[in-house]
């Protein structure tokens, strides 16, 4: 009961919610980078927001099922092939044993979702089925899928949620070749100078190929730092710091000339200024950035980004109804 | 014919800096004959052609910035 994988795509790995409560132990929370994507496709399936759906980065899978299953494609823009005839995302699917299910040339954004009607069923490490490849748990086997791998489908669900044939237009996330991501500042934003402050604000930041799971890296005009005396146990070049630990999000610029976002698989702590955190409501918004993304970080404060919170939560209820 | 990159990264024509070219303009090719590689997240991964032909010119230059759907290069 399940499907086996021809081909493995690039990085496709079995993702959910995330492993909460085990970051201050250096493990990241992980997770579909994309939350809100992959929760569209839990919905469209009649899961809950708990099931394991597989992320696909640029190039995705090629799947035989083994057995009927309800499916649908979320996220990034991307032709679905079953059977070599062209299917919507954003649908629900109904596949039959034997079907193929394969991918086109991926078209805005890095990472869409195949969600299937009871979950991946690999199993649960620390409370989570996402696969953190560094620390080879989760997933199949703590890594990225591979040709030959046989993933089981969890049990049917009722989630007492009416079906949802299809995501209305209006509630599907968009992949804009031009974002502003929301960031509050801090905790190190005392490091820069007016200055840097300045150029880290006000220029356009361009998202670089040298962005994963981990971290995203953006080039751009540079910041500058207050001249100081390195503290003992800090590193000698400006943008370190004795060690701390890392906020989901935290913006850190080594060297001062590239910032880099860390996403949804980064460490915990480190040693490098965090200038600026990206605010949870955001974090979708860059995990949907491809390379080439034009970016501007807009600073907020705690108000506007616990509103922003809010907003967020009161779409996914009134989508999860 | 079109070689289209499935992915965003740096192309790149050899297989190593001190190795030579996978292929060079007016080469003959054959069907699922690697032409170049494309690298993202540390990972490199093979372009191929999809039909024999004469590989005519390549539209990225070596470590050029490629997206998803550009063309690498043209085989008649």
């Amino acid at each position: 009961m399940g499907f086996d994988i021809i081909e493995p795509g690039l990085s496709t790995t079995v993702q959910d919610q995330g492993r909460i409560g085990y970051y201050r132990y250096g493990i990241p929370q992980g997770g579909s980078m994309d939350q809100y994507s992959a929760s569209l496709g839990n919905r469209l399936v009649g899961n809950t927001h708990k099931e394991a759906v597989l992320e696909c980065t640029y190039i995705g899978p090629r799947i035989t099922m083994t057995s009927d299953a309800t499916i649908a494609v979320t996220g990034a823009p991307v032709d679905v092939f079953v059977n070599g005839d062209s299917v919507p995302q954003y649908e629900r699917l109904s596949l039959k044993s034997g079907d193929e299910l394969k991918f086109g040339v991926i078209k805005g954004g890095t990472k869409y979702f195949i969600a299937v009607h009871g979950g991946l069923d690999v199993p649960e490490v620390l409370g989570s089925r996402s696969t953190y490849p560094i620390g080879s748990i989760g997933g199949v086997n703590g890594r990225a899928i591979a040709a030959g791998d046989s993933i089981s489908i969890g049990k049917k669900i009722d989630n007492g949620l009416p079906v949802l044939q299809s995501i209305p237009e209006a509630d599907r996330p968009v992949f804009s070749p031009t974002v502003n991501v929301r960031v509050m500042l801090g905790l190190y934003n005392h490091n820069l100078s007016d200055k840097g402050l300045k150029k880290f604000l006000d220029g356009e930041w361009t998202l670089t190929p040298i962005a994963d799971r981990m971290g995203l890296r953006y080039s751009g005009p540079g910041v500058e730092w207050k001249k100081r005396e390195q503290p003992f146990g800090a590193g000698q070049d400006p943008s370190n710091i004795v060690d701390a630990g890392y906020a989901v999000g935290s913006i850190q610029i080594p060297g001062g000339t590239q910032p880099i976002i860390l996403h949804r698989d980064a460490v915990s702590g480190g040693g490098y200024a965090m200038v600026a955190t990206v605010i949870s409501a955001d974090m979708d918004l860059v995990a949907r950035s491809s390379p080439g993304t034009k970016t501007r970080f807009v600073s907020v404060t705690m108000d506007e980004a616990l509103e922003a919170r809010r907003e967020m939560t009161a779409r996914d209820a009134r989508i999860w109804s | 014919m079109e070689i289209i990159s499935p992915l965003p990264g740096v192309f790149y024509r050899k297989p190593g800096p001190d190795k030579e070219p996978y292929v060079n303009e007016g080469d003959a090719i054959v069907a699922g004959q690697t032409i170049g590689l494309v690298e993202i997240m540390k990972q490199f991964s093979e372009v191929r052609a999809e039909a024999a032909g004469v590989l005519v010119s390549f539209k990225i230059d070596d470590f050029g910035i490629v997206n998803p759907g550009d063309v690498i290069a043209i085989v008649e």
